[in-house]
């Protein structure tokens, strides 16, 4: 069999592919992006873009009701919008194979809170598995269809940010041919009312109690739990991410019981487990969740005490707190500077962002690429909490702050974002007479988790041209009767639509239409200049906040400002900044 | 730890390449015959941030990560995040450093100070250190995004494999039109020590 090189993600696509799986929905959200991507570029899976996590499980659940195997893929706070269609998915059960792979994140490498997502599949009930590397994401992808039409039930993919991001060897294999099963109709199973759910949920708590004995036995037959016995003084119990680290510090100087299915867990493989070893560790990270099991079943082990509940674990971790050991390393005596993620060179939501400075306004924020503006030196945003909540967010603070607040007050919303989930917020603040003033930032394209289609930019996931969403005309449609579209680079144009549209005692929505500047697509200007003989060194340029401008020392020993022509794409925001036109347009 | 795993840390400022460099070394790995793991972040910290990703290659590798005092080898696309990953170093690592700059937002803003002289520092720490100006060897092959695989270029010659199994891996994994371009950035970073 053929070894290739794959991401966990881009494993999991290749698993999807051959379980026969022939529809797949997803919204991006790192770290589980790739796997949809992957997909798409298999020929036999319809594959698409949802405008967020509901409609997308929504839609692959509605396939396995016709019968195919279908999938859904989404980061952990994804699943929280999802949630509703899948607590009720488990009590209908499946047609077809539907498995929903969610990527936790801990660490928050690139998310707003590192919830751990095996507490959705318990409140669910239904089965999740956890691989450890890419063979076992491929692997685990294709027994999971088979559990998920076995036992009548979605199942939950647990994958993390080491686990999706992380390239191992790989096995494949050719495509199974998966024969669509037939539809019929059954009001009993596929209808929940509560007279249907009373039943259902009789056999949801069945279903629980053999998923147990399958974990036990047959988890085990299928390699997706596994025993590896040595040196029985120490005993540990992990799955995913947390049993490589585990397993890279201790090697052979511990046994093994790991796991593949973290919902539901096994109980007798670790009452004999416990019977062999001295001292068991449980190792996992974020929740006590494998732990609060094995106090459930009496067994007594060591766990949060010595690792905690926070970020991602490592083998020095697990090293230091089992034998507390620490490996030398060397360092500089120099402080280090810390380096943020910033916007890059260009951007669109810099432009915004510096006009809307001069505003001092309680800015409402969202998820997305311009939540980067949070930081200094544009320190633009106020809250940000979850997809969508800029919008909602902003009119329950105007609500509460009342008129004269509301026109201080704007939400900032990318339009990725905004279709996901801020144009419920949106219709909200229409319905409701509320005042509000929101900003959509439309770079056309899905910007942060790096660059996706999305319903407004008019292409589909695989590139090709379909209808875009006309914003203007939805706004004015849900009863925004003041709309106004606007060229983030023009600065003074951006400064008066804001004003008048803050002052005006009606909502308005404002469209910030640029392109992202990482687009193929977008032509950049030449590098900008600055003439140094004008520059006075005020340092006013470096409020915008761009990476490409610096200061540099002059001859004379004063400083001045620098443009790093490597990275600078003549967007001429910083030209508006500087009172002196020292920065001028480069070129010849 | 099995002792017989090779530990390099590739780090850099989000947008340099660094994941093309990584995914190419374990491309190369797993054609020698070695079980590999390629630790990578993408998401947030690709703007512009500090970015790490680590390759890992021997007979049996768990974990896709490496920790402080684990690297053989550090390959640095910029001098203050060399000086930042340093303590992942082993004892005896090699730290392969692309003299390039680039300031941080904290050192654009004037609220902290780009430390000076980070090489000499590096060296007078006993650090074996090999430092080169990848950026002016990328440019004259034609691109500043070739940055990546000069550097590439000197830590394949560090690892002793030959020149071949690189060419041949670049060829298969860059687009056709920057093949050329990038070959001839390797070799000179591949020869950059003979020059």
């Amino acid at each position: 069999m053929e070894k290739v090189l794959l991401l966990g993600n881009e494993a999991v696509a290749r698993g999807l592919y051959e379980a026969g799986v022939s529809v797949v929905s997803s919204y991006p959200g790192t770290p589980s992006t790739e796997i949809t991507e992957a997909v798409c570029r298999y020929n036999g899976i319809y594959s698409e873009w949802a405008p967020n996590e509901k409609v997308a499980i929504e839609v692959a659940f509605g396939a396995s009701i016709a019968g195919a195997r279908a999938f859904s893929a989404m980061k952990h706070v994804g699943l929280n919008v999802a949630a509703d269609p899948l607590y009720t998915a488990s009590y209908i059960g499946v047609n077809g194979g539907m498995v929903c792979a969610v990527a936790d994140d801990p660490g928050m490498h690139s998310s707003q809170n590192e919830q751990d997502s095996r507490h959705h599949a318990i409140a669910a009930k239904v089965p999740m598995l956890e691989p450890s590397d890419s063979a076992e994401c491929l692997d685990f992808t294709k027994k999971a269809f088979a559990l998920s039409e076995q036992f009548d039930t979605p199942v939950l993919l647990r994958l993390s940010t080491r686990i999706s991001h992380s390239r191992s060897p790989v096995a494949i294999s050719e495509r199974i041919n998966f024969e669509q099963k037939p539809y019929v109709k059954n009001v009993g199973k596929n209808v929940m009312m509560p007279a249907m759910a009373r039943t259902a949920h009789v056999k949801v708590e069945e279903r629980t109690k053999k998923l147990i004995e399958w974990a036990d036995t047959t988890a085990f037959e299928l390699g997706i739990n596994k025993l590896y016995m040595f040196d029985k003084k120490i005993g540990v119990i992990a799955a995913g991410s947390a049993y490589a680290y585990a397993r890279e510090a201790l090697g052979e100087k511990a046994s093994y019981l790991k796991l593949g299915i973290v919902n539901p867990l096994p109980v007798k493989p670790i009452l004999d487990f416990a019977k062999q070893v001295d001292t068991i560790y449980v190792i996992e990270e974020l929740d006590d969740i494998i732990e609060t099991h094995c106090i459930k079943l009496g067994v007594k082990v060591i766990g949060k005490e010595i690792f905690g509940y926070l970020g991602e674990f490592s083998q020095s971790i697990i090293e230091k707190g089992i034998f507390g050991t620490v490996k030398e390393n060397t360092s500089l005596d120099i402080a280090i500077p810390p380096r943020p993620p910033v916007l890059c060179a260009g951007c669109p939501h810099r432009g915004l962002y510096y006009a809307l400075k001069k505003h001092k306004l309680y800015i409402s924020g969202d998820i997305g690429c311009y939540t980067l503006g949070a930081q200094a030196p544009l320190s633009m945003m106020d809250s940000c909490v979850c997809m969508g909540a800029s919008v909602s967010g902003l009119h329950g603070f105007n609500i509460a702050r009342g008129k004269e607040q509301a026109k201080k007050s704007i939400a900032v919303i990318g339009d990725s974002t905004f279709m996901h989930s801020g144009v419920t917020g949106l219709i909200n603040i229409a319905y409701n007479k509320g005042i509000s003033t929101v900003i959509v930032l439309d770079n056309s394209i899905t910007g942060m988790t790096g660059h996706q289609n999305n319903p407004v930019n008019g292409l589909t996931i695989k590139g090709d041209q379909t209808v875009s969403v006309d914003l203007e005309a939805l706004a004015y449609a849900v009863g925004i009767n003041r709309v106004k579209v606007v060229d983030p680079f023009d600065i003074e144009q951006v400064k008066k639509a804001v004003s008048e549209e803050l002052e005006a005692e009606e909502p308005s929505l404002i469209i910030s239409r640029r392109p992202c500047a990482l687009l193929k697509t977008v032509k950049h200007n030449p590098p900008m200049k600055v003439d140094r003989d004008i520059c006075t060194g005020c340092k006013a340029c470096l409020q915008v906040g761009c990476p490409a401008i610096s200061q540099t020392k002059a001859e004379n020993g004063k400083t001045k400002a620098f443009i790093d022509n490597t990275q600078c794409v003549g967007c001429e925001v910083c030209a508006s900044s500087c009172k002196f036109n020292a920065i001028k347009k480069g070129g010849n | 730890m099995p002792n017989d795993v090779k530990n390099i840390l590739i780090v850099g400022v989000g947008g340099q390449g660094t994941l093309l460099a990584s995914k190419l070394l374990g491309k190369c790995f797993l054609e020698k015959g070695y079980d590999v793991k390629v630790g990578e972040v993408h998401g947030m910290s690709q703007r512009g941030g500090s970015v790490v990703t680590y390759v890992r290659y021997g007979l049996e590798v768990f974990s896709p990560i490496i920790d402080k005092g684990e690297a053989d080898m550090i390959i640095a696309f910029e001098q203050l995040e060399a000086a930042r990953w340093l303590p992942y170093l082993k004892k005896d690592g090699v730290l392969i450093i692309n003299t390039q700059i680039i300031n941080p937002m904290p050192v654009i803003m004037g609220v902290a100070a780009y430390p000076e002289n980070i090489i000499e520092k590096l060296k007078e720490a006993g650090v074996k250190v090999i430092a080169i100006d990848a950026l002016s060897f990328a440019q004259s092959c034609g691109s500043v995004k070739a940055t990546n695989v000069v550097l590439l270029g000197v830590a394949a010659k560090e690892l002793g494999l030959g020149a071949d199994i690189w060419l041949e891996s670049i060829a298969i994994t860059v687009p056709q039109k920057t093949i050329k371009m990038n070959q001839d950035a390797f070799l000179l970073g591949y020869n950059s020590r003979h020059q």
